[in-house]
Order: structure tokens, then sequence, then C-alpha cells
């Protein structure tokens, strides 16, 4: 049976790990190999990296790590972040990425999705959505959540899809950071909505987070975070075995 | 030394950096001579099959698998790479294989429960039925792999050494004497996966 993914986020600034933490036996918390190595070893499915970075320079730098990262780290890797055009695509894939995650870009031009689709694959292709609800209905931020499309977030999601997206990233902006479960009602109207995996991102505080959305969600096929587990609040290897526990399958 | 066949299909990256990380030489490579004088073949591969075939024949290299597999070389197709080793594919249209492992490859849409998504995509449990292959001699039976197809080998019962449960039994590994097939992705499957690749290198005598 498929599994439960289970995927840790990390901002990468300057080809460095932004709000890396004390981790028992890492020397370095803010090297994107050794984090990227440690999730790794203690049961990471997937690992998302995102460039936060703005500059030219910084942009390089990332490509560098993520050559490094892909070169020593031999689970699937997402990235995203300043993806904008196809090359883009191009750059991140042949440093080793093996999914590339677009969320402002495709706002701006939803061709893009259809274009890199139909050169890589959908499965390659992954739709992020910043939701947040906004008079009792659910609507697309862009710019990190800063800035309202207006655009209805399920007809949005949907329509990425139909262009060719293989994976849709749900990040609720109304549950992140509040560390009070992920928003159930919003990703159970994703997952009605489309046939492709359904990563769930925003929220989780605790382990009983991620089982209550397995067990309520079985549409749902990976939750997403960063700081719980960038500060050592949950760790993925216990999160596994009370996965396990609970009758989700699990990769131990 | 393993050579990686480079006909234009996917990326090589992660592939070669496995194979480098358990001490495997390996080189991606198009030339006849160098795959000649390799000791292991894999035949990678994503995308389509029909345009992958086309570009396999095109660089002729399609003669020059068949002519290692035939000499007894341990020779392995990883996820499109091995539904090439299958006689034909039915991934739009009907496609002809290279025809090294009996079978036709075959939309698991076909086979699997209407609620279960397209494509089978992450980590999934191999099964090994009554005898446990060479290929998987560092794994234990139940260890996950990573998945990323939505077309999978059928009517190749008697090459079948690795399912992995997807409302049905899909084909996850075959092997027909010295030539294998992983449908899932070895060099993205973590330890299990890298145990794998050791155990392929450590095939034929040779170890590369």
């Amino acid at each position: 049976m498929i599994t439960k993914r289970i995927i840790p986020c990390l901002d990468v600034r300057d080809g460095r790990v932004v709000k890396g933490v004390n981790f028992e036996g890492l020397a370095d918390v803010s090297s994107p190999v050794e984090l990227a190595r440690y999730y790794s070893d203690h049961g990471a499915d997937e690992l998302v990296f995102y460039d936060i970075t703005a500059s030219a320079e910084g942009r390089r730098l990332f490509t560098d790590i993520l050559t490094e990262v892909a070169s020593k780290i031999f689970i699937p890797l997402t990235v995203g972040g300043g993806i904008n055009t196809l090359d883009d695509f191009d750059r991140v894939l042949k440093c080793g990425a093996d999914k590339v995650s677009v969320n402002s870009g495709a706002i701006r031009n939803p061709h893009l999705i259809e274009e890199a689709a139909k050169r890589y694959g959908n499965q390659c292709v992954v739709i992020s959505a910043d939701v947040k609800r906004v008079d009792g209905s659910f609507r697309v931020f862009a710019k990190g959540g800063r800035e309202n499309t207006g655009m209805e977030a399920i007809s949005w999601i949907r329509h990425c899809v139909d262009l060719g997206a293989g994976e849709v990233v749900l990040n609720s902006i109304d549950t992140d950071g509040v560390k009070r479960g992920f928003d159930l009602e919003m990703l159970a109207a994703v997952c009605a909505a489309v046939q492709v995996p359904v990563i769930a991102s925003g929220g989780a505080g605790k382990i009983e987070d991620f089982i209550t959305l397995f067990n309520t969600l079985p549409g749902v096929d990976a939750g997403l975070a960063a700081s719980i587990f960038h500060f050592g609040e949950v760790r993925i290897s216990d999160l596994k075995e009370a996965m396990k526990k609970a009758g989700i399958p699990a990769r131990i | 030394m393993v050579a990686i066949i480079d006909y234009g299909v996917g990326n090589l990256f992660s592939l070669s950096s496995s194979l480098a990380a358990i001490g495997a030489e390996a080189q991606i490579t198009a030339d006849p001579d160098v795959i000649r004088a390799a000791s292991h073949v894999i035949l990678p591969g994503v995308g389509a099959f029909g345009d992958a075939a086309a570009k396999l024949r095109l660089s002729g290299l399609d003669k020059i698998v068949l002519e290692e597999a035939d000499k007894g070389k341990p020779v392995m197709g990883i996820c499109l790479g091995m539904q090439l080793l299958f006689e034909k594919s039915f991934e739009y249209g009907e496609h002809a294989g290279l025809s090294l492992i009996k079978g036709e490859i075959r939309p698991i849409a076909d086979v699997i429960p209407e609620d279960l998504k397209i494509p089978h995509i992450g980590w999934n449990a191999l099964s090994f039925g009554k005898k446990k292959h060479p290929l998987f001699k560092y794994l234990v039976e139940g260890e996950c792999v990573y998945f990323v197809h939505s077309y999978y080998g059928a009517e190749c019962e008697e090459s079948v050494i690795a399912t992995a449960e997807y409302g049905v039994p899909l084909t996850a590994a075959v092997a027909n004497g010295n030539v294998m097939g992983c449908q899932f992705h070895p060099e993205k499957s973590g330890s299990a996966g890298l145990s794998i690749l050791r155990a392929f290198c450590e095939m034929g005598g040779t170890v590369c």
C-alpha cells in the first residue's frame, strides 16, 4: 500500500538554511546538506527546498547547494521559490531536483504549468497555492501570502491541474503558524476537486495533528511542515512510529 | 564500470551520484565502445515510451543493449528503461520495445480501483513472492521504494520478481536471466535503493 509522505520544508537564503536550530549531533544546522542528510536518515520521505533569495548571486549559491544535496541525498527533492520561466525549471532540474513547485509564477502566467508539464511530464510540476478565507470564500494569495489575487482558490487549483500540474501543495494561511492542526475544511474542498496527490501544509503543531489529518482525510497524500521539525518539536521518526500505531501506512 | 546509457531521455545526475555513493565506477555514455567495455549496463528513462523507444533506435544503442544482454552482461532498466525491455507498450498507441522481457506495458488505469490516484506516486512496499531475487539480497520484504508511473508491466508473470500493492499487485521489478528491470527509482529510494544498486553491481562476477 502506498505510504503517506512526511515532508520537511527547508527555506534557503544565500545558500544557507534559514531557521536552522539545535540538533543533537549536527554541527552546522544551517548547512542544507547536513540538514538534508539528517532528515533523510530520520525518515523524511521527500524534501522541499524553498529558495527565498532575491539576488542573482543568491540564486547561483542555491543551485550550487542543490547540486551538492542531490549528489548525496537519495530521496525525492522538490524545489520552489522564484520559478517563473521554463529556464528556471531547467536550471533546478539539471542540479538534481525531481519536482518543481510553482506559485506566483503560475499566477502571473498559468501557461508555465502547461509548457513545463509538456516538456518534463506532469509528475514534475507541483502547484503550490497560498489560500486564505476572505468573506467566507477561499482566495488565492500571491507574493508569499501578501497579496490577494481575488481568485477563487478551488477553481484555480482545478485549473492548474487541468493545465498539467501533477501534485498540489495547499498552504492554508489561516492555520499557518498557529500550530493547532491542519486546515481540514480547506483540504477537504481541494481533495474533492482534484484527482492528483494533495500535500497538506500549514498548521501542524504536534504529532496528533498529522494523525488527525490522515485519519480524517484519506485523500491527503502527504503532510508538509517546517519549523516543528527544525525546532525539534516533532521528530520524524517518532511521527512515523505514531502513524504506524494508528494504522496509517508509513515508511519506517 | 557501469555504463549508464545516455540516449537523450531524462536526467541522469541522481543515478550517477547514487552509483558513486556506493563506490561503483559509472559513466554516462552514448559511446558503443564504452558500453561494450563496461561490466554492467543501466538503461534509464523517463517520459513517454514511444518517444524514448524512437530515440533509443535512432541512436543505434538499442542494438548495443541487445548485444550486451546477449553476451550475458548484467543489464538493468529503470522506470521507463524497464518498460523498454518489454515486447511492446500501449502508451499513446502501440510501440515495440526490446523484447528482452516477455510481456507488455499497459495503463494502470485498466487494473486499479477507480478511487486511487494516477500516477502511482510515492513510497510503496515491495513483495517478493516465493523466492527472493539476488537483486534484493540486502532487503527485507516490505521495505519501501519510490515509484512514479502511470503504466505497468503486464502479461509478464514468469519474469516478475517483486510487486507493490496499489489496489492490485503491480509489477515492481522483473528479471529474465541477466536482464533485470525496476519500475521504481532505486536512485531515489534512500538506503533501500542504494542496496539494490549495490546488489546489481555485485552480479556477474565483476565488481564494478
